[in-house]
């Protein structure tokens, strides 16, 4: 508080420049502590090149196209597993949400079942979503539940709502309405094919990139993860900003549903038993700490893509997609080891 | 003599700006408050004294809203009022800077010095898009550091958890300072602070007093307490074991007082008010009212 004197200002700098000089990993666990999504893209990069190297059709336009439609489903419903993960929470249940939801939504619009219009089938996913995200953050700030707990629990829920309301049946693809094909729709970039579903994802990641770095509501999301006793005793409503997550990942996680009926040409009970995980394994390898408060959704898009990067480069180069599992398990215990590591760092 | 009599007429005349009546706080089998009594006359500044344990920081978070009593009144001007969480007593103007800070570590200085009260740009960008005016928050932040000689801090846009302890207590200060318009609460302010910078804390008291804000003190340091106390309430097994003066008083046995070695009468347990407020009573210009409002 008190300006220092010239004397031990000096001594100071001397000193701190003496440890900088002594540990240049010092000075790069600071800077990874300010840009956490710097790792996984050095991450992307390097995967992008091996790959590139040792398997001659991976880098093309055509490929590159390929990894993003694949990364549309679990990017998209991985910026909702971001937002919950920012608040030092986690949803286990957001697959089976984005299940039951596009089956909602399938199902709604079949001529033999309600017959609803594309575009209110849509509306009507958009709510239901919304309202298990409702119900998940209900559960952990009214009864206080640890969100692993509630979300485990919910998962059960939803798989077997979706087992229960889709009786086993596949809606198939000319079965589907046109409108929940949109995001399926392929355009062609000179070689590059982009989805629909590629654009509406990445538009979701502008928007909450924006909304997380430029909004009080952004701030108060870090705030309530970093500590959510001082988030409280400045003035936050701590359960509010909770609930208004877990809101808002129920939407996204219905708008992935739609990305996922795109994707699959069709909505199957059984589709995306590993979104749960994947969506997690995203955020996590995305440099977004699982103890809340610290995290980019950019991250997150890095994360998903690697994952993308390291299945297609697997498969074109002719290896076992073992090899995925065990890639991709490193990388998390690595990321986690890492984001333990940086979040000792002190400018 | 005539000035005397003036004076104390206008004492009596005051009601406390915070009050607490028979505050009762329990956490399971540990009583924190044992119908503790707690009176802040206006202008003034109030220290609050005693050992670990005693109750202090639980008193002031009945009366902040970070707790809410299992029994007892706050009143506020002298009237009841039911401050359910620490934003209701921040709406009414009473600021508080907490025993554990409460900063957010990973957030920047001025993030921190707005949590909650965040100003958004002007026009459509502030309006539809809802867009902080991080810049202007981060101007302001620094113009209070500034004006409260707070100098180590010049990025405001750098995260807390860089910052040292002291740094941190600092910015806990100049968030209660800046928007604090009827009350404002420290405590243990200067606990991790050195020996120029606990005096400059003592000098925001002195400032913030001349300027008609009543503030509560917390803490440890006796020469502070006796250096800048109007009055010092002494908490005692959850409740007020005494109310004196540093005038009236040694710190010899104020410390008696503290740990039960002397017994203090009854009726010297609920002295009245003895400093007339300053004049310039009402709000203080901090550079960042606009933002408190
Ligand atoms: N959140 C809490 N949970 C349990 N016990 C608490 C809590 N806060 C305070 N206490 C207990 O209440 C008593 C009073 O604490 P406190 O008000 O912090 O005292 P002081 O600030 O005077 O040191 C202590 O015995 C303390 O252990
Ligand atoms: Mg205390």
């Amino acid at each position: 508080m008190v300006s220092e004197t010239t004397a031990t200002s000096a001594g100071y700098d001397a000193a701190e420049e003496f440890l900088g000089r002594q540990s240049g990993l010092q000075r790069l666990q600071t800077i990874l502590h300010g840009y956490p999504w710097l790792s996984p893209a050095s991450v992307l990069v390097v995967a992008t090149l091996i790959f590139a190297f040792v398997a001659p059709n991976f880098a093309t336009l055509g490929n590159f196209g390929t990894i993003t439609q694949q990364t549309a489903v679990i990017g998209t419903l991985a910026i909702g597993q971001t937002l919950i993960i920012l608040t030092a929470g986690i949803d286990l249940s957001c697959g089976a949400i984005m299940v039951f939801t596009s089956m909602v939504i399938a199902k709604t619009a079949m001529e033999s079942d309600l017959n609803l219009p594309g575009g209110l089938a849509l509306l009507l996913g958009l709510v239901v979503g919304g309202l298990a995200g409702f119900a998940n953050g209900l559960l952990i700030t009214r009864l206080n539940l640890p969100p692993f707990i509630v979300t485990l629990g919910t998962l059960g829920i939803f798989t077997s709502l979706t087992l229960l309301y889709a009786t086993g049946r596949t809606v198939r693809n000319r079965e589907l309405a046109p409108e929940l094909k949109w995001l399926g729709k392929g355009l062609d970039l000179g070689g590059f094919t982009i989805t629909t579903g590629v654009l509406v994802m990445l538009g979701l990641y502008a928007v909450f990139a924006y909304v997380l770095r430029y909004t009080a509501w952004g701030s108060h999301v870090y705030a309530v993860g970093d500590d959510p006793d001082a988030a409280r005793l400045a003035g936050i409503q701590v359960n509010k900003v909770l609930l208004s997550v877990y809101t808002v990942a129920g939407f996204i996680f219905a708008i992935a549903a739609w990305v996922l009926i795109g994707r699959v040409n069709a909505a199957s009970p059984n589709s995306g038993i590993d979104a749960n995980l994947d969506s997690i394994t995203a955020v996590v390898i995305g440099g977004t700490s699982l103890f809340g408060g610290r995290g980019r959704v950019v991250g997150t898009l890095i994360g998903a893509l690697i994952v993308s990067v390291v299945e297609s480069g697997l498969s074109i180069a002719g290896l076992d997609q073992a090899y995925k599992r065990l890639a991709i398990g490193m990388l998390i215990i690595i990321a986690v080891a890492a984001d333990q590591w940086i979040r000792r760092a002190r400018a | 003599m005539s000035t005397q009599t003036e004076m104390s007429s206008e004492l009596s005349k005051l009601t406390p700006v915070l009050e607490g009546i028979g505050l009762v706080k329990t956490y399971g089998r540990v009583v924190a408050l044992d119908g503790a009594d707690f009176a802040l006359y206006p202008g003034e500044v109030l220290a609050v004294i005693g050992d670990n344990g005693a109750g202090k920081s639980s008193m002031i978070k009945a009366l902040s809203g970070a707790e809410v009593p299992d029994r007892g009144t706050v009143k506020l001007d002298g009237q009841e009022v039911t401050f359910t969480r620490p934003g209701d007593a921040k709406a009414a103007g009473i600021e508080t800077v907490y025993q554990t800070l409460a900063v957010s570590p990973a957030l920047d200085i001025a993030t921190n010095m707005f949590l909650g009260r965040e100003e958004r740009k002007a026009g459509v960008l502030g309006s539809v898009f809802r867009m902080l005016d991080g810049s202007g928050m981060r101007r302001k932040a620094k113009e209070q550091m500034s004006s409260l000689g707070i100098g180590t801090l010049q990025n405001m846009g750098q995260s807390v958890e860089t910052l040292s302890g002291g740094q941190r207590q600092a910015v806990s200060v100049a968030r209660a300072a800046a928007f604090g318009h009827k009350v404002i609460i420290l405590d243990e302010p200067t606990a991790a602070l050195g020996v120029r910078e606990s005096a400059q804390v003592l000098q925001l008291i002195k400032n913030l007093r001349d300027k008609g804000m009543p503030v509560i003190l917390i803490s440890h340091n006796m020469p502070q307490v006796f250096e800048v106390a109007d009055r010092i309430h002494v908490q005692r097994l959850g409740k007020r074991g005494a109310v004196i003066t540093p005038q009236t008083v040694t710190i010899t046995d104020v410390v008696a007082i503290m740990t039960g070695a002397l017994q203090v009468p009854v009726e010297e347990q609920t002295l009245g008010p003895v400093r007339v407020p300053a004049k310039t009573a009402g709000p203080i210009k901090t550079g960042l009212e606009e933002a408190a409002g």
